[in-house]
């Protein structure tokens, strides 16, 4: 089984993860630009972070046979943060680079002014550089929260399907789906989604359109979550065409709109002390 | 010590390049001269719009000393560079925030990039500060880019005779290396020398390379007194 994990925050993740999800059939995954659980309080740390997702992390993950994608933005959260918003000058720079397939993750967060003005600019950005986009929905007030990205994400002209709306639930998939827009679905322990309600999910609004990830971060989540899902749709009698829809061929479409994408994993690394710009992971050993 | 010509990087690229790749360079080139477009994300496309590979194939490389460590991508971002309605200071201004802003391949780019622009004070000013970063990495794509052409022209003897003694310790070939043959001195025959003895002594094997500026002979005569 082959699997592309749409959304996961590896920079947050351990090395034995990419080698656990490597044996659990994951080839490829783009990982969000997002906020790393401290605040960032100047452009600079952005930057390095940036600097990480299209440069460390992809290396990291091909020693273990993963192909790396980003997508940069400036999330919600500090776009309310006026030491933050400068951030939004610097990200034509990395919207221009190799493994950035998107722009995200966008949205909102307690859905400010500041909020629309930098989501409004970053759609604008997507337009600019043909990237598709990531919004997330909003923790609070999500079906709110839903309802207002979508109505921007129309305002703003950009094609529905080059946008996925992510961490969907039941109440608030039938808006996505009806707006053409893809449909995103973490498959978070406890609290966004589980293995048997995304089935539910499925059955009831079929495979087309439709992203399943595990979102994995710094929280109490499961890198694993996207292969377990997929087990959970042939347990409940999914054919196995369509769990390679879901997990491979879905992501491959929505994220190849960029022209950026590279599907072939590469070659699993074996520990011949390949290095990014003279460091190994194999700490210790040399 | 010469670097190409903007000509030359050309005339090689487009035995290289396709019909497209050739007119996105055009358009990319006329767009950064008039500031149509920022070259801040013209510069990262290089590879993805005109290809990866080296810009001279190894029959070509063996007659055309000057490209051989050329890479294709390398060639487009010179040219971008030479695009650049700037001069002086912001010139240089604009190509330290190109390397800070760039991943690995566009670091590389303005560094094999910069010997090719006419030479003007400011702009070895704000360029040596780039390569000075380069040697101090641990990268050795990025080491053997500040040992090109802007890096050999214009770092002073000792910071040239470190970046030499750094490509020996990471096997770099020296070959890659420029102004060696200009560059050498004594001094750096010494620390080679010195390098060399203590491999021995180890009973480790010495790289080829040393034997480019070390005189076999005084490693023996050495050792012996
Ligand atoms: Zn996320």
């Amino acid at each position: 089984m082959r699997i592309f994990d749409p959304h996961i925050h590896m920079s947050s993740r351990t090395t034995n993860d990419y080698d656990a999800m490597y044996r659990a059939g994951v080839r490829a995954l783009v990982e969000p630009s997002f906020w790393v659980g401290q605040p960032r309080t100047s452009v600079g740390t952005f930057v390095d972070y940036f600097d990480g997702l299209i440069g460390w992390e992809p290396f990291r993950a091909s020693q273990y046979g993963i192909a790396h994608h980003c997508t940069i933005g400036l999330n919600p959260k500090e776009a309310n943060d006026p030491r933050c918003r400068d951030v939004l000058e610097v990200l034509p720079r990395y919207l221009a680079k190799d493994g950035v397939v998107a722009v995200g993750e966008l949205g909102y967060d307690a859905m400010t002014a500041e909020e629309d003005d930098v989501f409004a600019a970053q759609l604008e950005l997507a337009a600019e550089h043909e990237l598709p986009v990531l919004v997330h929905t909003p923790h609070r007030d999500k079906e709110a929260g839903t309802r207002r990205s979508l109505d921007v994400i129309r305002e703003s002209g950009i094609a529905a399907e080059r946008v996925v709306v992510d961490h969907l639930n039941e109440v608030t998939v039938e808006a996505v789906a009806e707006s053409g827009c893809w449909m995103g679905f973490s498959i978070y322990p406890d609290t966004k989604m589980d293995e048997d309600r995304m089935v539910r999910i499925m059955r009831r609004y079929g495979v087309e359109r439709m992203l399943v990830n595990s979102a994995a971060d710094w929280g109490k989540s499961d890198p694993l979550k996207t292969s377990k899902t997929a087990h959970a749709m042939l347990a409940a009698g999914f054919e196995p065409a369509a769990v390679d829809t879901v997990f491979w061929s879905n992501p491959v479409g929505f994220y190849g709109q960029s022209g950026r994408l590279r599907t072939e994993a590469p070659a699993l690394g074996d520990g011949d002390g390949t290095t990014y710009a003279g460091n190994s992971i194999e700490r210790g050993k040399r | 010590m010469t670097a190409p010509k903007p000509a030359e990087l050309r005339a090689a690229l487009d035995e290289r390049i396709d019909e497209a790749a050739g007119r996105w360079l055009d358009e990319a080139l006329a767009d950064i001269a008039t500031g149509m477009r920022a070259i801040g994300t013209l510069f990262p496309a290089a590879g993805r719009k005109c290809g990866r590979g080296p810009l001279v194939d190894d029959v070509a490389a063996v007659e055309s000393e000057t490209l051989r460590s050329w890479n294709s991508e390398d060639a487009v971002r010179a040219l971008l560079l030479t695009a650049l309605p700037l001069t002086g200071a912001e010139l240089g201004t604009e190509i330290s925030a190109l390397y800070r802003y760039g991943d690995a391949a566009e670091k590389r780019g303005v560094l094999r990039g910069a010997g090719v622009l006419r030479e003007e004070p400011e702009l070895v000013d704000s360029v040596l500060p780039l390569v000075r970063d380069a040697l101090r990495s641990n990268d050795t794509g990025l080491i053997a880019a500040g040992m090109a052409e802007f890096g050999a022209e214009h770092l002073d003897a000792p910071a040239y005779r470190q970046g030499v003694l750094k490509c020996v310790f990471l096997g770099i070939p020296l070959r890659d290396v420029f102004g060696l043959p200009e560059r050498a001195d004594s001094e750096l025959a010494r620390m080679l020398t010195d390098y060399a003895r203590e491999r021995s002594a180890a009973g480790r094997e010495i790289p080829n390379d040393v034997w480019l500026v070390v005189d076999p002979t005084q490693l023996h005569s050495a050792e012996e007194a």
